[in-house]
């Protein structure tokens, strides 16, 4: 009862003669609605931006690694940013093994280095880091990003169907260059910003 | 309350009548607890309460916990230590409240089930049953996050991965997965968060069931034969209807007691049954346990999860026409979510004006290859990710949207409906003749 009343003295004020009324009340609820969605959203800014990494996990944005105790054939994990960074001094097998892959049988065919252009072609070369002051590079540091491209999880070194890595997840299979082979993982495991400062340190980000 | 016509709470005493004209929260409880109920409601009928039962049994551990648990990387793993071994009684609370989540999923799939066999989501409940949907959601996000916080490997593993879905969304996913993390990666700040909403959503889901009470309180329960209480007088819905309280509330009541000793045998004597061993080694972000698995009552969807890799058809034709934006990884989220999505549809998929799979000869079948399929996807779920369990699982994963994008629409179209009683008392006298002759003797002939 009550709202149908409402409704007909609503009605009528918009259709008497009033309308200068209605426009100042118009104008009031426009304002106000504005006002109110102005200061919501200026207040949701804060309340999500909260959320983003903070500082001091900003600041962890660049370490050092000691590699001169990894032989060739061998890899050492660290950890960069949470996430580990397997660092592996290759043998001559595994790099001619890996540089003898036609770009046909990736099915990602972009190199994923962080340290050259996003479409550079995922061509072993393309993957490894040059040691300090040599001339050419010898594709024996291989360095990236031990994280499954599909969901995030530890690939396990020295396993699956083409002998670099395996995730036990959900299969992806890793060449001895860290590029996906099979399995549903989408895309290459990604070279970080890594160079030599000396004959035994690499320079993460 | 609007719906089936009953007595309302009438205010007698002095006492009552003050308290009745500035706040009518007696007459509130008294009209939710007298509701007029379908008198042939069956043992299905129960899991209601056995969810509210869960929910106040979480929240109740669930607090408790808080008083002993610290959401640091550094010591919720000793934390959780702490609470079975020092804390008193603390191991029988935890394995409440593990087992409690567990027995929660159980009755929450069975109060779905129900809902889709008897056709509960049918107009005019759709709003119970996108509110129910919605509480299922919260439910997940509630038990993943809580799942998260012993710091197990499993924990850890498993929100690298779940969160890992929000990182294949193109365009936003990596700024999202970042900002729901707090960081690069699965860390503190994630601890922190999932500590704080895994306290917050439980209330959130208690406001939401308040709703999903009022909702079905407004249209009435549901019932197994579908055919709506008479509600042109009192009288009539009477003969339909008994009072919840005592009739349903002794029932279900009795039905949680039976539940409840299999729940407490299992808290009691195999606590760990439906857990994961990795979970008790604490977490460590440079080894990933061998093999992944997520709690049972997530298999399902994990599976459908999974089953979309970049060589299945559908997903080539997708990520063509997108021109690669949908990649599988991508798919396989749209598929998970999607696989939810097509059951809260359900009501505006279902095109057959019979609600009740008991008078649809030809649902009934496809409903109970959907329960075979939900199992199916379950066991696939903890199989590792090969041969033959890929193609099962794609197998599965199509008849799941197979019955509510094909079968709930055409069947209601094709489908002869068997012939269904005309009331509800008729459908109730026909099970318990005995009580329908001496009714008939009691009160002759009308």
């Amino acid at each position: 009862m009550r709202t149908t009343f409402l409704a007909v003295e609503w009605s009528n004020s918009v259709s008497d003669a009033t309308d200068h009324d209605s426009d100042r009340r118009d104008f009031l609820y426009f304002t106000t609605a504005g006002a109110v969605a102005v200061a919501a959203g200026a207040a949701a800014v804060p309340l999500v931006n909260q959320m983003n990494p903070s500082a001091d996990v900003r600041a962890m944005s660049s370490i050092r690694v000691d590699v001169s105790g990894v032989e060739p054939g061998t890899q050492i994990s660290v950890l960069f940013l949470g996430k580990p960074i397997f660092i592996r001094r290759r043998t001559q097998a595994e790099i001619d093994e890996s540089r003898a892959v036609e770009l046909s049988a990736l099915p990602d065919p972009f190199a994923r280095n962080e340290n050259l252009a996003e479409d550079t072609p995922g061509s072993d070369a393309n993957r490894t880091v040059t040691p300090f002051g040599a001339e050419e590079d010898t594709g024996e540091w291989l360095v990236m990003q031990g994280v499954c491209t599909h969901l995030g999880c530890v690939p396990l070194g020295d396993a699956g169907d083409f002998g670099g890595w395996f995730c036990p997840c959900h299969g992806s299979h890793y060449d001895k260059s860290g590029r996906i082979r099979k399995g549903p993982a989408p895309t290459n495991l990604p070279v970080p910003v890594a160079v030599f400062e000396d004959e035994s340190t690499i320079k993460l980000g | 309350m609007a719906g089936i016509p009953h007595d309302h709470y009438e205010p007698k005493s002095g006492a009552e009548k003050w308290l009745h004209s500035r706040l009518p929260i007696v007459g509130l409880a008294y009209d939710t607890l007298m509701i007029p109920t379908p008198k042939n409601l069956n043992w299905m009928w129960i899991w209601g309460i056995i969810l509210a039962f869960c929910l106040v049994l979480q929240i109740v551990t669930g607090i408790i916990l808080a008083m002993h648990y610290t959401p640091h990387i550094d010591m919720a793993f000793a934390s959780v230590e702490h609470i079975m071994r020092n804390v008193n009684g603390g191991a029988m609370i935890r394995y409440l409240h593990m087992n409690g989540a567990s027995l929660f999923f159980i009755a929450v799939y069975a109060h779905i089930f129900r809902g889709l066999y008897y056709g509960s989501y049918k107009a005019p409940r759709e709003i119970t049953w996108i509110i129910g949907m919605l509480i299922y959601l919260l439910m997940m996000g509630t038990a993943f996050m809580g799942y998260v916080l012993p710091w197990g490997q499993m924990s850890f593993w498993g929100a690298t991965v779940i969160t890992g879905l929000f990182g294949a969304i193109p365009f936003v996913g990596e700024a999202l997965q970042t900002w729901l993390l707090g960081g690069p990666f699965v860390g503190n700040a994630t601890l922190n968060r999932f500590f704080s909403l895994h306290y917050l959503l439980p209330f959130v889901i208690a406001a939401l069931v308040a709703l999903h009470i009022w909702a079905f309180h407004t249209t009435g329960n549901s019932n197994p034969t579908g055919v709506e209480v008479r509600r042109g007088s009192k009288e009539e819905a009477e003969k339909d209807t008994v009072p919840f309280w005592p009739y349903f509330v002794i029932k279900d009541l009795f039905a949680l007691a039976v539940i409840l000793a299999v729940f407490f045998a299992i808290v009691g004597f195999m606590p760990n049954y439906l857990g994961h061993p990795d979970n008790y080694i604490e977490a460590n972000p440079m080894v990933t346990p061998p093999h992944i698995v997520p709690e049972w009552y997530f298999l399902p969807f994990y599976a459908i999860l999974r089953a979309f890799t970049a060589d299945v058809w559908v997903v080539q034709i997708a990520s063509f026409f997108t021109g690669g934006i949908i990649d599988a990884k991508f798919f396989g989220v749209i598929a998970m979510f999607g696989a939810i999505a097509v059951m809260a549809l359900a009501p505006w998929l279902d095109t057959s004006n019979v609600r009740s799979a008991r008078y649809r000869p030809m649902l009934k079948w496809w409903f109970w290859l959907l329960v075979i399929d939900f199992f199916a996807l379950m066991w696939l779920g903890a199989m590792p990710a090969e041969e033959p369990y890929a193609s099962l699982s794609l197998l599965a994963s199509a008849y799941w949207f197979g019955y509510f994008l094909v079968i709930l629409p055409l069947l209601g179209l094709i489908e002869t409906p068997d012939p269904m009683p005309a009331t509800i008392e008729d459908d109730f006298n026909a099970h318990y003749p005995k009580a329908a002759a001496k009714d008939a003797a009691a009160q002759p002939a009308e």
